[in-house]
């Protein structure tokens, strides 16, 4: 099992999961450092994400839009905090309102172990700064467009725990 | 890997939308102590029987009242668990990274199968 441990906490509003892969470190940093790895996964397959912009330094900027199968293109970014390859990297992700002005979502805490030769644990931390925020976070771009990448990718589940 | 995911109801993406209607967020609050049916309910509204039947879709679609029947009549009643919208939001989240984590895994899997079959490759030379 990838996923280790997820942690919630409603008050302050985190996220925490673990995940450990049977891959070395540098394999890991990759799909963050790699912006045609990244956008492999970080849309689903029916949403994907292209990155335009990833410029993965403090102060650098990542820009990203996703496609739906409307047509619609819903753009995020990443403004870049820290970064320390190939184990951290921390970062504001934000949507880009209609008319193009940026609006945080949360900010993503990244760490990147080796747990044992050629095993990875990657733990991923993030802060809402507000329940609209979180709203905003699963509703980007248009009302409809994210909420039905969300039960898409709910499908996607769905599909893959009855295969399994 | 295995990831059973328990499905949450979907729709908590209607929830901030659904409650943004203030004769919306009336309902919600009446249909918590009170038992009415829609026609009850209506009555309480400066507006068509019609009208409220759609506030009520709307809710009853985010998930946020069902309708149960009770004896002969059908009642609206708040679902209190959709009301704890940050714990759901979260839930949701922890879905949308357990996909990405699939995803990120299988890509990971697939790089391997090339570097492996790269070593096979030239260990066969």
């Amino acid at each position: 099992m990838t996923v280790t441990a997820v942690r919630k906490d409603s008050q302050r509003l985190t996220l925490t999961v673990e995940a450990e892969f049977d891959a070395p470190v540098e394999r890991i940093w990759q799909l963050w450092a790699d912006p045609r790895k990244l956008e492999r996964w970080w849309g689903p397959p029916t949403y994907p994400a292209t990155f335009t912009k990833h410029d993965l330094a403090p102060g650098g900027h990542v820009e990203y839009h996703m496609t739906g199968s409307a047509g619609d293109q819903p753009h995020g970014y990443w403004d870049v905090l820290e970064v320390e390859p190939p184990r951290r990297i921390l970062f504001r992700d934000g949507c880009a309102n209609a008319d193009g002005t940026p609006r945080p979502i949360n900010t993503i805490r990244v760490g990147i172990e080796e747990v044992a030769q050629g095993r990875t644990r990657m733990s991923i931390e993030i802060v809402f700064p507000s329940t609209e925020a979180m709203e905003q976070a699963l509703a980007m771009g248009t009302d409809e467009g994210l909420s039905q990448a969300v039960s898409q990718i709910e499908a996607i589940l769905a599909e893959e725990t009855i295969r399994r | 890997m295995v990831v059973s995911v328990q499905i949450a109801p979907p729709n908590f993406d209607r929830v901030f939308p659904a409650l943004a209607d203030h004769t919306r967020r009336d309902i919600v609050r009446r249909a918590i102590s009170a038992e009415e049916g829609v026609l009850e309910l209506a009555s309480h509204y400066p507006m068509s029987f019609a009208a409220v039947q759609k506030h009520v879709a709307v809710l009853e679609r985010a998930g946020l009242i069902t309708k149960q029947r009770i004896g002969r009549r059908k009642v609206v009643r708040t679902n209190l668990e959709a009301l704890l919208v940050a714990r759901r939001l979260l839930d949701q989240y922890e879905e949308l990274w357990r996909a990405r984590i699939d995803r990120m895994d299988a890509l990971i899997a697939e790089t391997a199968g090339v570097i492996d079959t790269v070593e096979t490759m030239e260990s066969k030379r």
